[in-house]
């Protein structure tokens, strides 16, 4: 039977505990967890709480980025935080941002469906994210039958990064539909695609490899709506070399998040 | 281990790694499956289903004789349906069908349905029903297909006790109650595209290991997933083996 080896890390760059059962963000952690161990995974970013908002005011972000501060607590040895803001209100996210990450434990920034990457209001945000080298993850989609209003194509990624040259900056989900993701932005070094939360499709993997080098290539899962196994299986299972797979399972997360571990003086 | 969901032929829309059927073969053999039953990408599209079912019974003898069992499209929204269910059955010696009502446009409560299901139990025939072929929001915009309905199957199952159906990519429906009481009648399902955290463990529960089937959905999804679903969920034992060789034995007999 095929089994996750031990000597590869594994790090998952995109997990939500907020729907799991429990009556707190630690409680919903420790079953998070227990599943992420028995695939054999390190570390899982977290970002956002319980509910999903797609336009939350500034009074619900700072409760869900409480909710992954809690979290934080009990779990910082297995996760690392990312503080959840809005384009929405740029001013409040700043705040947050100084809260969570510049002053805080987080060490990323999470951008949903609030307003398109392409908008003008993200640039104050990806700024004071590269002032802490700070990774900036934008979730985005391309459904067949249409985002929602503020939902980001991965073209709105491309817009974003290249006035951001210098940005690391992750391209949630590539898309969903991931052969648009990836020539959307292949042509940008300083975009990485997630590989989370789409179907295991076959080919996704092999795609992004050839397309954008493997090194651009970053394992996450989007549990836990979608299965750490599914997620993994698209990486175990692609036709790659052994070294690409170590750096998508996990290299690659770790050499984005060694500047701002290293400053926050985070130990591995 | 028996893989009962994999397909052989092209997909319109996209060349999977190893799609032919020899290296479908050779993938699956690696990963020690002794067994799979294969459907056809080109019975999903092409209206010319005995040509397509003739290619896959050819397909499956070529590349994996006793490896890959095939498994006929028939669409009872067709005219000359009854004539592809016995070519399947006589001619080319099927162990069952698989059917995808929503690429073909009939529904679970059309007749069509009722009258296939009670052939196929007559002829002691295996029915897999697809409940979906990928995600809605990841489809070629030329070809969006509305998602399957599995409402009515409940009282088409109740109308043909007995009928050896399994029940293929189910994502989110049904559930609860609905899922509960299909199981009850003896259906089937496999695991292809269930998700969330401890996804497979939750159906097991609902649907008793007894019910289960290993399906990887490949070469349209990759097969390693599978596997680490049932890692995921610490399905060991008796169970994992139910769910990964006995269950599927059972039904070919």
């Amino acid at each position: 039977m095929l089994v996750t080896r031990r000597d590869r890390m594994i790090w998952d760059l995109h997990c939500h505990f907020g729907a799991l059962a429990g009556n707190t963000p630690d409680l919903k952690m420790e079953k998070l967890v227990r599943f992420a161990d028995r695939m054999g995974i390190e570390r899982l970013c977290i970002y956002m709480g319980h509910p999903f908002l797609n336009e939350p005011t500034p009074a619900q972000l700072r409760d869900q980025n409480d909710q992954v501060l809690q979290a934080l607590r009990h779990w910082s040895h297995r996760a690392f935080g990312f503080v959840y803001l809005s384009p929405q209100h740029v001013e409040a996210s700043l705040a947050e941002f100084d809260r969570c990450v510049r002053n805080g434990p987080m060490v990323g920034v999470k951008l949903w469906v609030a307003k398109r990457a392409s908008a003008r209001e993200l640039d104050p945000i990806v700024e004071a994210a590269g002032s802490m080298k700070a990774i900036v993850f934008q979730h985005t989609w391309h459904k067949t039958g249409g985002n929602l209003p503020g939902e980001s194509e991965p073209t709105d990624v491309a817009e974003l990064a290249a006035r951001h040259p210098k940005a690391p900056i992750i391209c949630g989900h590539t898309g969903g539909e991931w052969e648009t993701g990836i020539r959307a932005i292949r042509h940008l070094p300083n975009v990485s695609a997630d590989l989370a939360g789409s179907d295991p499709c076959n080919g996704f993997v092999e795609m992004a490899v050839r397309e954008l080098g493997a090194a651009r290539v970053i394992y996450g899962s989007d549990a836990s709506g979608r299965s750490f196994a599914s997620q993994l299986g698209k990486v175990m299972g692609a036709d790659i070399s052994e070294a690409d797979r170590k750096l998508i399972l996990g290299e690659n997360l770790r050499r984005m998040m060694m500047p701002i571990l290293e400053r926050k003086g985070i130990r591995l | 281990m028996i893989d009962v969901s994999v397909s052989v032929g092209p997909w319109p829309f996209r060349c999977f790694p190893g799609d032919k059927p020899a290296d479908l073969v050779a993938r699956l053999k690696r990963r020690g499956v002794k067994q799979a039953w294969a459907g056809t990408f080109e019975g999903i599209f092409h209206r010319d289903t005995s040509a397509a079912n003739a290619r896959l019974a050819r397909a499956c003898a070529t590349a994996g004789a006793g490896f890959l069992l095939p498994f006929g499209s028939v669409n009872p929204a067709a005219p000359g349906w009854k004539e592809d269910l016995r070519r399947c059955h006589e001619v080319h010696r099927m162990p069952g069908i698989r059917l995808h009502p929503n690429y073909h446009g009939y529904t679970l409560a059309d007749t069509a349905f009722t009258e296939l299901l009670r052939a196929a139990r007559e002829r002691k025939l295996i029915v897999q029903l697809a409940l979906n072929v990928e995600d809605e929001r990841t489809q070629h915009p030329l070809m969006r297909i509305p998602p399957l309905d599995p409402s009515p199957l409940g009282h088409a199952v109740a109308t043909v006790p007995d009928v050896k159906l399994v029940l293929l990519n189910r994502m989110r429906a049904p559930a609860g109650e609905a899922l509960a009481a299909l199981a009850r009648t003896g259906i089937y399902f496999d695991f292809a595209m269930t998700e969330g955290v401890g996804g497979v463990g939750e159906l097991m529960k609902q649907v008793t290991p007894q019910r289960l089937l290993l399906g990887s959905h490949s070469p349209f999804q990759y097969f390693d997933g599978a596997l680490l679903k049932m890692k995921e969920s610490a399905i060991t034992g008796d169970d994992a083996a139910a769910i990964l060789m006995g269950n599927a034995q059972r039904l070919l007999r």
